[in-house]
């Protein structure tokens, strides 16, 4: 992601020293820097103080009200024997499968469908509103996205159970959210539907700049559909895949109002996540101290995947720079 | 291809396609039964006529228009804020090439990937100190500088590509900094800046977290909030639930249709750069 900004900046550089060389050395840059100070208070103000206060918190024993005593690393000991914290981040692996994989594979395949095939044989018209369809729920407010779902998944008179019965299933009706055996699978279930679009129009957008000429070729060749997806598409839309993991990875870690509006958490913290853990620790329980310590840890989770995506994505790219020079 | 293997595919894509959209159908058709048709036929059949009583009941309980009102002047002024902290942010690390601006970058990136759970209680904490709690105001501070991240991330590699020739002349024609950045800059960026209003403005009318911590009066709450605490509290019976659905989907299928290829667009963009 900053790579595009480094590649500039490697060049400017080196415009520079040719500059020192000839011309008497300015000081250019001074100046710019002010336009930054906006931006930089506002962020000390909104995030990098709330973010250092929230750990120094995280290592104290405070009910919100009163002065936090100091308890070291109390906290966080007494989250590696918490079983409902283990069990939040084993459902926030159920979470980056519904929200990262099976969004990333099936974007993949629709994606390349629509644009190599529907586009191609059926115009792009047709490509563009199946886009579209697949597009809407990205637009929704997940807690709108919750209540329809909530609603389609109920008990009663909901939409999913009358539809098993009319089509002679009735034996499959359940109670979808309230029954913790499936509760955790219907949540994913949602995200799947929720998030599906992100993945489709990222990989279709990539699409659009391979070389038409390469399917041609693998068409003369006789490569059928499935050869062409393996060897063309996936390879060329390679960084956007990277990206797309990444973020979905990271929106999936982070998930919280989908659980708050489907679920609250429950059955029986069947269908819990850390931040949603973190939220009724320190609203509810006010536990504030310990509510700090579970966000710092998914902090520190979601700093350190976003630090080895941008690591990858930038020896991808670089990677690819080398094959092109 | 042939023919006779064409078909079955875009079939099955589109019937895919329509159990994407399902969903909303189904709500809709729903919405406009009168709770004892739904009753007694279940949600599956079709209306028999157009009740719209649910709908009115709802609005006027939440109080639904002072709810739009809220999202709307939350959503504008941070889109409209953000773009402006964006735009000084992005002008001098893209343009002004300040020094140690990859690290610059790299701070805004990381600060727009931190979960706010990290940051919420603390912002709880210092607003109610600072007189913020439950004010519109606080909300419309914290996403304006949440999504200025974002936006400078994405608005720097933009203009790192500027054309240096045409901020040059100008400079020979005696324009200050101020003056590129507002007669040249920005202009000249304007489908970019676009791009960042409409998603910064979706963004924050989708946001939940924050709002439903921020703003607890009624008076103050947005869209989503509202709908989601009711939600929450299981406090509503099939209509009610239906007609929260549907006057929660309007607003996001209006920005829909309105923004599709500014969305679209957008969202590649910001991916790949």
């Amino acid at each position: 992601m900053t790579v595009t900004v480094e590649r500039g900046g490697r060049v400017v550089r080196r415009h520079h020293r040719h500059h020192g060389r000839t011309t008497r050395p300015r000081r250019p840059h001074s100046s710019y820097a002010l336009f930054l100070l906006p931006g930089v208070l506002a962020f000390l103000v909104v995030i990098v103080v709330p973010f250092l206060m929230n750990t120094g918190v995280s290592f104290t024993d405070w009910q919100g009200v009163g002065s936090p005593t100091w308890s070291g690393l109390a906290n966080y000991r007494e989250l590696t024997h918490d079983s409902e914290f283990w069990a939040s981040f084993r459902h926030s692996l159920f979470m980056v499968v519904a929200m990262a994989a099976v969004p990333t594979v099936l974007g993949l395949v629709l994606a390349a469908a629509l644009f190599d095939f529907v586009g191609k044989h059926f115009g792009t018209k047709i490509a563009a509103v199946l886009r579209a369809c697949f597009y809407l729920p990205q637009v929704l407010p997940i807690a709108v996205a919750g209540i329809v779902w909530s609603w389609i998944l109920a008990p009663d008179n909901g939409s999913l159970n009358a539809l098993l019965k009319a089509v002679g299933l009735g034996s499959l009706q359940r109670d979808w959210l309230g029954d913790p055996d499936f509760a955790l699978y219907s949540v994913m279930g949602v995200m799947v539907w929720v998030q599906i679009g992100f993945p489709l129009v990222v990989f279709m957008a990539g699409l659009q700049r391979v070389d038409p000429q390469l399917y041609e070729a693998a068409e003369l060749d006789g490569a059928g559909w499935w050869r062409r997806f393996w060897h063309i598409t996936l390879p060329q839309i390679r960084p956007e895949i990277y990206v797309v993991l990444l973020w979905c990875t990271i929106a999936a870690l982070k998930v919280f109002g989908a659980v708050y509006v489907l679920t609250k958490g429950g059955p029986g913290g069947a269908t819990d996540v850390p931040s949603y853990f973190s939220f009724t620790t320190f609203f509810e329980k006010t536990q504030v101290g310990y509510g700090a310590a579970i966000s710092t840890v998914l902090t520190v989770i979601i700093l350190v995947l976003a630090l080895i995506g941008l690591k990858l994505q930038t020896r991808a790219e670089d990677a690819e720079e080398g094959l092109r020079a | 291809m042939t023919a006779v293997r064409r078909y079955p595919v875009l079939v099955a894509l589109i019937i895919a396609a329509l159990f994407m959209v399902l969903p909303f159908g189904i709500v809709a058709i729903n919405a406009v039964k009168s709770p004892t048709e739904y009753s007694s036929n279940g949600p599956l059949s079709l209306p028999h006529g157009l009740y719209l009583d649910g709908l009115k009941d709802f609005w006027q309980r939440v109080d639904y228009g002072q709810k739009l009102v809220n999202s709307i002047l939350i959503s504008g002024s941070v889109a409209i804020g953000a773009a402006m902290l964006s735009v000084l942010n992005a002008y001098a690390i893209g343009i002004g090439r300040i020094k140690g601006r990859t690290w610059v970058l790299a701070f805004f990136v990381l600060a727009n990937m931190l979960p706010q759970e990290a940051l919420v209680y603390p912002i709880y904490y210092l607003s109610k100190q600072a007189g913020l709690y439950d004010t519109r105001l606080s909300v419309i501070i914290v996403f304006t500088v949440v999504q200025a991240a974002f936006g400078t991330y994405l608005l720097s590699s933009v203009l790192g590509q500027f054309p240096r020739e045409i901020i040059e002349a100008a400079r020979i024609d005696g324009a200050n900094k101020w003056q590129v950045l507002w007669r040249i800059v920005v202009p000249v960026s304007r489908p970019t800046i676009g791009v960042l209003l409409v998603f910064f403005f979706i963004w924050t009318w989708n946001e939940f977290l924050l709002p439903l911590v921020m703003l607890i009066s009624n008076d103050n709450q947005t869209v989503s909030v509202a709908l989601g605490v009711l939600q929450g509290q299981r406090l509503m019976d099939a209509t009610m639930t239906n007609a929260a659905a549907l006057l929660g989907v309007l607003p996001a299928i209006v920005f829909f249709l309105v923004f599709q290829r500014t969305l679209t667009r957008g969202i590649a963009v910001g991916a790949v750069k």
